[in-house]
């Protein structure tokens, strides 16, 4: 009894823990289940049962309801589809003024208005591809296809990738110094003659397009949150599902809106880039200090004034930490539109792995990464960067950049003229080196790979076969046994232990969605995947983080290793791991530890520095020793940071299953990669991606709740 | 008689819903503890006062004590619940948002504790923005604001940022820019809170010389007494958003109005902050001693000179005019005498 009033939570978890298992007990796998067979498949089959809903007819395998919940929602996808089709193709017909056949044409409102979007999108996209590389469809745009062909001289040449190295440089000198200068360039030129050089660009103008957007429209829309609470409570769902949404999922409907290509993959990419600046920008405007605000009121300022030359440079940092946040977001959805078509680096991946190229797949990857460690430390630095006494100053001084710029452009040019005559023959490699004329070191490392097979291939595959056999079968069997409502009475019953009523009831809401939805076994599925890297990631991440934080040099440098990780789109992942362990379960599995341990490792390190410094020379003057003071006092303090971390760390660990799909898994992944290709995708697209998104919401809110009142309790919040 | 600058009638401000209906039903007779219990604090309760061209006054209170709400409703910053405020006549909670801002750019200025200065412009452009604000063309903008460089004494710094700067420094660039568009009122938050003792002196002393020079009509809210004895011509002091007397800083010590505001001037050194004028008794008729002091000298600084004496002295005014008598042993009582029977 007095354990019962000492630790009543705990007893709660075993009363949960006992009745989860006796209903996992009581309750039978019925005789006809089957895994993936299970579930609605859109193929008749008569032993499925039907109904209808909204005139929509769902078929799906009926099973006790204990076991399976029926998919009510079975109609959603299918709901979602034609609604689209319909808003696409029927709703609001009008009269519209065509331009190449010169007369008025009768269109739905919605079709009328994506196109003329797509087309201002394909053409903001161009003219930043020409000016970068050369062209004439801008010119094209404002004449005709016959002005060009009388004035050939007027194409774009493009620039030579010597200007755009050096202004790389240039620009990286003027954000950071002289180290950031130096890798600036020496990844432009790395680029440029491993024959990367035209992808690279398509990417880098991809970016160049989706990134100025999204930040115009989250800074909008941030300010707009910031002033109006209404706006923010209409907002705040959507940020949440969007900060949990695979990226993948969300490019299924922009198919079906904006058509496969570029454009497309702009407008998507802007969906999912807006959110994160629209958080920072309400961030950065609340930490404003009150008496700044009223400082600008006083000296009379109208609202515009207010907000325009008081509160956005105010908040600068957190804006430009919000432009870093956009530019990371465009960059991994810059790689991963290659799944809708847009060119570039993600697109040259895609190929290599599709045709298992390993080698080229590994060249795109490090440009890549390369061009994303880039960007990420330039936008760094900008947001760091801090104007300094700028007294007397000469003209030189102040303008020296754009000097230097003006000088590596004229120089450029010239160098690339002189290659005309250098290079007669073949192509002039002072203005750009072409696709696959570079030096390639494809060769050689699909070479090292077939070298890693032949020596190691017995120790890989004993490995594989134990992992799967013995490991992964068993556990994924143990999560497919689990009757629907075990696992709902366990969801609800952990919100509630954790939350009260309020948890519970959101939690059971995220989950029966799930269960109602025809992919239950399929989350299943994706969840065990997650459980298992979250499990590991979590193992190695909170002792990596535990020792380096020991010494505050290995610290920084650990730190600094996830910095870099983290800049990678996830996509990239899957290159090494394919490379050892080839298309099976285990490489999505090591990727997910390789990616998910980031977080893990990341929340622990700053988790354990956020102990204060009073509180180390307190217990240290108690006489406690190394070991004592990080179980007895670092540990408990920095349990809540360090939970926060588990929860990114699910949120990792769910993307890169999805992503996994693509080396194939056969969970929720799986779907949304079908449903790329499939003409009725977008609904069945969108639903799987709430649903992961939902399953991140479950152990988010769980998560942030306990973390709450936690840091309540300790007085750290 | 000076002109009526601001002017306050009974005054509330009361934060939590339904605050307006909720100040109408208690028909003037405000309870911090009876609203509370239904959710609503009392910032400020029936604040009455006036204060006129040229005057400084000064609110004092502790934290919470509605000081800053206060001043924060008289500049409008916030709205008051209740109570009418006149600025120059002009009833401010009536006017619109246009004007109000038109009355912030010409008649206002303010300086805060936190400097609240613009972190991304220098010195200069943080002086010169309230101009720009109005539309003050860049050049007169910013030549204005060198001439307020100077009399803040920040010359050679002008083009630094604030975060390069001192508390001391960027507090002088706070009081720069608050005095750029020349205003009439000036409202000053604990302005000198956040420094150090050394620094918060000679800011002190700094600020008296430029008031010397300006004759600026003044609202400066401190938690701290001495400096309130030291720069005030009237003190407010405030408790639980009541003002609980506003008086001369001399009437507040010799006749404190209540328990509370008793408690703050029992440490006073006396002789610090009276006058002989607080003191002295009526011309005397018997024989005068050859000494004769200045009724506007401070106790401290005559003191030794008076206990000297025999006879009865003088006060005489600055021309020399016989205005009372002060005994040595008023002295004695003034500095060691009214604490005992105080306690």
């Amino acid at each position: 009894m007095e354990y019962l009033k000492k630790y009543p939570k705990l007893f709660q978890w075993l009363f949960l823990l006992v009745v989860f298992l006796a209903l996992c007990f009581a309750i039978e796998v019925p005789e006809t289940y089957k895994f993936i067979r299970g579930q609605a498949e859109f193929i008749k089959d008569p032993n499925q049962s039907v109904y209808f809903f909204l005139g929509k007819e769902v078929r799906y395998y009926a099973f006790d309801v204990f076991w399976r919940l029926p998919p009510l929602l079975g109609w959603l996808p299918i709901w979602i589809n034609d609604s689209l089709f319909f808003l696409m193709n029927e709703w609001m017909p009008m009269e519209f003024w065509n331009e190449d056949t010169q007369e008025f044409k009768t269109r739905p409102l919605l079709l009328q208005i994506s196109r003329n979007l797509t087309s201002f999108m394909t053409f903001l996209i161009e003219l930043i591809r020409e000016i970068l590389l050369g062209g004439l469809e801008t010119i094209v745009a404002f004449t005709s296809w016959d002005f060009i062909d009388a004035y050939p001289w007027l194409e774009l040449p493009g620039l030579p990738w010597t200007i755009v190295a050096a202004g790389a440089a240039i620009l990286s000198y003027k954000l950071s110094g002289k180290g950031l200068a130096l890798f600036a360039g020496l990844t432009m030129i790395y680029i440029s003659i491993f024959g990367q050089w035209k992808p690279s660009m398509q990417t880098l103008s991809f970016i160049l397009v989706a990134a100025p957007l999204s930040f115009v429209f989250g800074l909008g829309l941030g300010i707009a949150a910031y002033k109006s609470k209404r706006v923010e409570k209409a907002l705040y769902p959507i940020l949440l599902v969007m900060q949990t949404m695979p990226q993948y999922a969300v490019l299924v409907p922009a198919l079906v809106l904006f058509g496969v290509g570029d454009h497309a993959a702009v407008i998507i990419t802007m969906v999912v880039a807006v959110p994160p600046m629209i958080l920072l920008t309400i961030l950065g405007l609340r930490a404003i200090p009150p008496e700044v605000i009223e400082a600008g009121r006083m000296s009379g300022c109208t609202n515009w004034q207010l907000m325009l030359k008081v509160l956005i440079p105010t908040a600068r940092r957190d804006i430009l930490i919000g432009v870093n946040q956009v530019i990371m977001v465009c960059f991994s959805m810059a790689v991963i539109s290659a799944f809708i078509g847009a060119k570039g680096l993600g697109f040259n991946l895609l190929l290599a792995l599709n045709q298992l190229n390993i080698g080229l797949a590994l060249e795109a990857g490090l440009c890549i990464s390369l061009i994303a460690i880039l960007l990420d430390k330039m936008s760094l630095a900008w947001a760091n960067k801090q104007t300094d006494y700028f007294g007397n100053l000469t003209f030189f001084q102040r303008n020296k950049n754009t000097i230097f710029f003006a000088g590596s452009v004229v120089i450029g040019i010239i160098l690339a003229y002189i290659g005309t005559f250098i290079f007669k023959e073949s192509f002039n490699y002072l203005f750009e080196v072409p696709h696959n004329k570079g030096i390639s070191t494809a060769d050689f490392w699909n070479k090292g790979v077939d070298w890693i097979f032949d020596t190691f291939f017995v120790y890989i595959k004993a490995f594989n076969t134990w992992l799967i056999v013995d490991v992964l079968q068993p556990m994924r069997a143990l999560y497919l046994r689990m009757p629907a409502v075990a696992t709902l009475v366990l969801a609800v019953g952990a919100g509630y232990i954790i939350g009260g009523i309020r948890s519970a009831l959101v939690v059971s809401a995220l989950t029966l969605f799930i269960a109602l939805s025809p992919w239950w076994d399929r989350a299943l599925v994706t969840l065990y995947m997650a459980t298992f890297g979250v499990v590991i990631s979590c193992l190695i991440g909170f002792s990596v983080g535990t020792l380096c934080f020991q010494n505050k040099k290995s610290a920084a440098f650990m730190l600094g290793v996830c910095d870099i990780f983290q800049t990678f789109p996830s996509f990239v992942y899957l290159i090494p791991v394919m490379m050892l362990f080839g298309i099976t379960d285990t490489s999505v599995l090591i990727a997910v530890i390789v990616y998910a341990t980031i977080p893990a490792t990341r929340y622990t390190i700053e988790g354990l520095r956020s102990v204060p410094v009073g509180l180390h020379e307190a217990a240290t003057m108690s006489g406690v020793n190394k070991f004592q003071r990080l179980t007895k006092i670092e540990f408990p303090l920095a349990f809540p940071h360090m939970m926060l971390g588990l929860n990114q760390t699910i949120v990792f660990a769910l993307f890169m299953v999805i992503i996994g799909a693509f080396i194939g898994t056969e969970d929720l992944g799986q779907y949304i990669l079908k449903a790329l290709s499939d003409k009725n995708g977008a609904g069945i697209g969108l639903t799987l991606g709430i649903c992961v998104a939902f399953i991140g919401l479950i152990f988010d809110n769980l998560i942030r709740t306990w973390v709450n009142q936690r840091k309540k309790h300790l007085g750290i919040a | 008689m000076s002109e009526t600058v601001i002017k306050c009638e009974s005054v509330y401000k009361i934060f939590g819903e339904n605050a307006k209906k909720m100040l109408e039903e208690a028909n003037g007779n405000v309870d911090a503890k009876t609203f509370q219990e239904k959710g609503c604090i009392v910032g400020v309760n029936n604040a009455s006062f006036e204060v006129v061209k040229g005057e400084m006054l000064v609110v004092m209170g502790l934290s919470g004590s509605g000081k800053s709400t206060l001043l924060r409703c008289i500049s409008r910053l916030t709205d008051a619940t209740g109570g009418k405020i006149f600025i120059e006549g002009q009833d401010l909670l009536e006017l619109n948002n246009k004007e109000l801002i038109e009355l912030r750019r010409n008649k206002m200025g303010m300086v805060f504790q936190s400097f609240a200065l613009l972190p991304h412009k220098t010195v200069v452009e943080n002086i010169a923005f309230p101009l720009q604000i109005k539309g003050t063309n860049t050049e007169e903008s910013i030549n204005r604001a060198m001439e307020m460089v100077k009399l803040v004494g920040l010359d050679g710094r002008e083009n630094y940022f604030p975060r390069e700067l001192s508390g001391g420094q960027q507090q002088r660039v706070g009081i720069a820019r608050s005095l750029a568009v020349e205003p009439d009122i000036w409202f000053l938050d604990e302005p000198f809170s956040a420094l150090d003792p050394l620094i918060r002196k000679e800011m002190q002393d700094e600020f008296l010389r430029l008031q010397e020079k300006l004759q600026k009509t003044i609202m400066f809210i401190t938690h701290d007494f001495d400096e309130a004895l030291k720069l005030a011509d009237r003190i407010a002091i405030m408790k639980d958003g009541i003002i609980e007397q506003l008086d001369t800083p001399a009437n507040i010590v010799l006749n404190p109005a209540t328990e509370y505001v008793r408690k703050f001037t029992e440490e006073v050194p006396r002789e610090k902050v009276l006058i002989i004028e607080d003191v002295m008794d009526a011309p005397s008729k018997d024989n005068l001693g050859d000494l004769k002091v200045l009724k506007d000298d401070i106790i401290e600084n005559v003191a030794e000179k008076i206990l000297t004496q025999e006879n009865i002295v003088g006060v005489v005014d600055k021309n020399n005019n016989i205005v009372g008598s002060i005994k040595p042993s008023k002295i004695i009582d003034t500095v060691f005498g009214g604490r005992k029977n105080d306690s």
